[in-house]
């Protein structure tokens, strides 16, 4: 068994609190994600895991045993450095053995584990080199191999992929995520990335100043953001939000009036908002439409053609930034006024003052769109 | 049409006339230094040769050509060889020494803490003494009348040895002393280069189960053998040319058991008058710290492939 557990975990240096009272479950074979901006504390976590950072309060389990005492060298981890943290005198073999040796395992295991790494890791032809001699992408791949060959109980990555060129970022990005396959192995992985916490995660725990903010799949999150910082860090191009005010609600249905004009039906959560609660709308960039008689009105500032997709950068009557993807239509030209509306069955997210989800899922968003407040 | 080929012509011409304009620009750069590495180094070492292949009196106008013939009497001259070997055995005792206890200072005294950081201060400080300061210190140390190994020697009912008048232990004393004295620079040199060594090599070492012995083999020497080199190299440069300590300490005695080279070159140059046989001994000590200092490097090269 290799399920991690976090139980009220605390990292505190003198009065700063870095990690505030973490508890999380994850479970054998999982790739959970640990995303959030820089300094909310996920590699700080990670490292925990390991062993590499005490722990100020709380514990580690890992496979049910309790690791706050355990050196991290016994707790049957391997990471995955940022900087790959490759030994620079010794070989790609050595570099993969160096652990094993350290084990005194016998030598023909070694040799058949590092084999067996190089083999899943195409590290074959590189062996006798040393890696100043390799390129990024391989030097990563030697650092996986050093944690596979070491058949761990968890497998920790941070950030590994972010000193790498975008087009090897996405290879190496499947790579991990078969290897994950492959191996079945729990695996914990930190990044700031959220396109490779969408990828490649079971499960995606969103991390804001030392607390989780959600945990889910990613789908999950992505649909049903609990609050308005997780509906903002995933999904690129960033959710568009509009500042508006309860209309009208009666039950879970409601009319929110947005700053920048216009109106639109929303469901909420049943006695969450009030009349003239200020609320803000959430509005995926795929959901929010170009249409000739849409309620709100903006100017084009850019347009991005990325082939399959273009995306409308637009400023609202208020002066609120949005962003409108588009598939296979003809787009406006910069500084034409457009219209747009929220598409019909797109989700609408509505969170309220205190920034938290009151959004009522499970249910197709209205039929009636936004109409026109003029 | 005539145009385009007149500007290529130029664009061509300017373009050979570049590269001698910036080579002047070096130059220019650089002449400052060149002069002062012609004049101070290269001059006089040459000179210095020169000199070595004639009896040269110091004061007065004797400057007769004999040449090789210093060097002649060099190779039967006993206290030259004797000199010889008190420097060689000098730089044993101190190299080696010197650049192990450098280093175990300054992995001790690496990284942070508020003690680690005073420590580096206390033993960096005896660098910056002069050599007088320095060799007073350690005569009242050492003095067996009231030295402060007096009262050790007591208490085991032992009669204090006089270390500086012993031919067996004065050269010893010496080396103490410089360790004493020299080993801040060096520690520094290494705090540096241990500083430089990333923290995560340390952590994937400590994930992968390496003890302190192996990380210290494997990562952090491996990681350090640039600095290792050159001090000991500088080391090498620095001990051949023992003099301040020996002269004051011993001048040279018991019975010329602490004569170094450099003090053998002051003796014959300043006191006997003999600047051309000082000249001839100075370019054999010359020899000998190029061929260590080279022998040195070459083995530290060898060992990189």
């Amino acid at each position: 068994m290799s399920d991690v557990t976090l139980r009220g975990v605390v990292k505190a240096y003198g009065p700063v609190g870095v990690i505030r009272d973490v508890s999380l479950d994850v479970a054998d074979g999982e790739f959970v994600v640990f995303v959030g901006p820089s300094g909310c504390g996920k590699s700080t976590l990670l490292r925990m895991i390991a062993g590499l950072e005490a722990l100020s309060g709380g514990e580690v389990l890992i496979g049910g045993a309790r690791m706050n005492d355990v050196a991290a060298r016994d707790r049957g981890v391997a990471m995955v450095f940022q900087n790959y943290a490759l030994y620079p005198h010794m070989t790609v073999r050595d570099n993969m053995a160096f652990g094993l040796r350290n084990l005194r395992m016998p030598r023909d295991e070694i040799e058949a584990r590092v084999a067996r790494a190089a083999g899943i890791l195409q590290l074959g032809p590189y062996l006798a080199r040393k890696p100043a001699a390799l390129s990024g992408g391989q030097r990563q791949r030697v650092a996986i191999g050093r944690a596979i060959v070491r058949d761990p109980k968890v497998f920790l990555f941070d950030e590994p992929l972010s000193n790498l060129d975008a087009a090897l970022r996405v290879q190496m990005r499947t790579e991990i995520a078969r290897l994950h396959i492959a191996l079945g192995a729990t695996m914990i992985y930190v990044t700031h990335d959220q396109t490779e916490a969408m990828t490649m995660a079971d499960r995606i725990v969103v991390l804001r100043d030392g607390r989780i903010e959600q945990v889910g799949a990613p789908l999950d999150l992505y649909e049903r953001p609990a609050n308005l910082f997780v509906a903002g860090f995933l999904g690129s191009p960033r959710i568009n939000m509009l500042a508006g005010r309860v209309a009208a609600v009666d039950g879970t249905d409601a009319r929110v009036a947005c700053a920048a004009g216009g109106d639109l039906a929303v469901r909420v959560k049943p006695g969450s908002v009030r009349d003239g609660d200020p609320v803000t709308l959430g509005l995926r960039p795929e959901t929010l439409d170009l249409t000739a008689g849409g309620p709100l009105s903006g100017r084009v500032d850019l347009v991005e053609q990325l082939g399959s997709v273009q995306l409308v950068y637009c400023t609202l009557g208020d002066g609120t930034p949005v962003v409108s993807e588009l598939r296979g239509r003809a787009a406006p030209k910069v500084g034409e006024t457009v219209r747009l509306t929220a598409s019909d069955g797109g989700m609408r997210h509505v969170f309220d003052a205190a920034e938290r989800a009151v959004t009522l899922h499970g249910a197709p968003g209205p039929a009636a769109g936004m109409r026109a407040a003029e | 049409m005539t145009a385009a080929p007149a500007a290529a012509h130029r664009a061509a011409r300017s373009g050979a006339a570049a590269p001698r304009r910036d080579a002047l620009v070096a130059l220019a750069f650089l002449a400052p230094f060149l002069v002062l590495y012609a004049g101070f180094l290269v001059y006089p070492l040459f000179k210095g040769f020169w000199i070595s292949l004639h009896d040269w009196e110091l004061v007065g106008t004797r400057r007769e050509w004999i040449g090789l013939l210093n060097y002649r009497d060099l190779w039967t001259d006993r206290l030259f060889w004797m000199a010889v070997r008190n420097t060689l055995a000098f730089v044993a005792m101190t190299v080696p020494a010197m650049t192990v206890l450098a280093l175990a200072l300054a992995l001790a005294l690496q990284g942070p803490g508020r003690w680690r950081g005073v420590l580096r201060s206390v033993f960096f400080l005896s660098s910056v003494f002069s050599v007088t300061v320095v060799t007073l210190v350690w005569q009242m140390v050492l003095s067996p009348d009231n030295g402060l190994l007096v009262p050790l020697f007591r208490a085991v009912g032992a009669e204090p040895v006089n270390f500086l008048g012993s031919r067996t232990w004065a050269m010893p004393a010496i080396a103490l002393t410089t360790l004493w004295w020299g080993v801040g620079l060096p520690m520094a040199l290494f705090l540096a280069a241990l500083g430089q060594i990333p923290a995560e090599l340390y952590e994937a070492a400590e994930l992968d189960h390496a003890s302190r012995r192996t990380v210290l083999s494997r990562i952090t020497l491996p990681a350090i053998r640039p600095t290792v080199l050159l001090v000991l190299v500088l080391q090498i440069v620095g001990q051949f040319q023992i003099f301040g300590q020996a002269q004051l300490m011993t001048q040279g005695g018991p019975a010329n058991s602490t004569l170094t080279l450099v003090q053998y070159i002051y003796n014959t140059g300043f006191r006997d008058w003999l600047v051309g046989y000082a000249s001839a001994v100075a370019m054999a000590l010359f020899v000998l710290m190029l061929g260590f200092s080279m022998l040195q490097l070459w083995l530290g090269r060898r060992g990189d492939a």
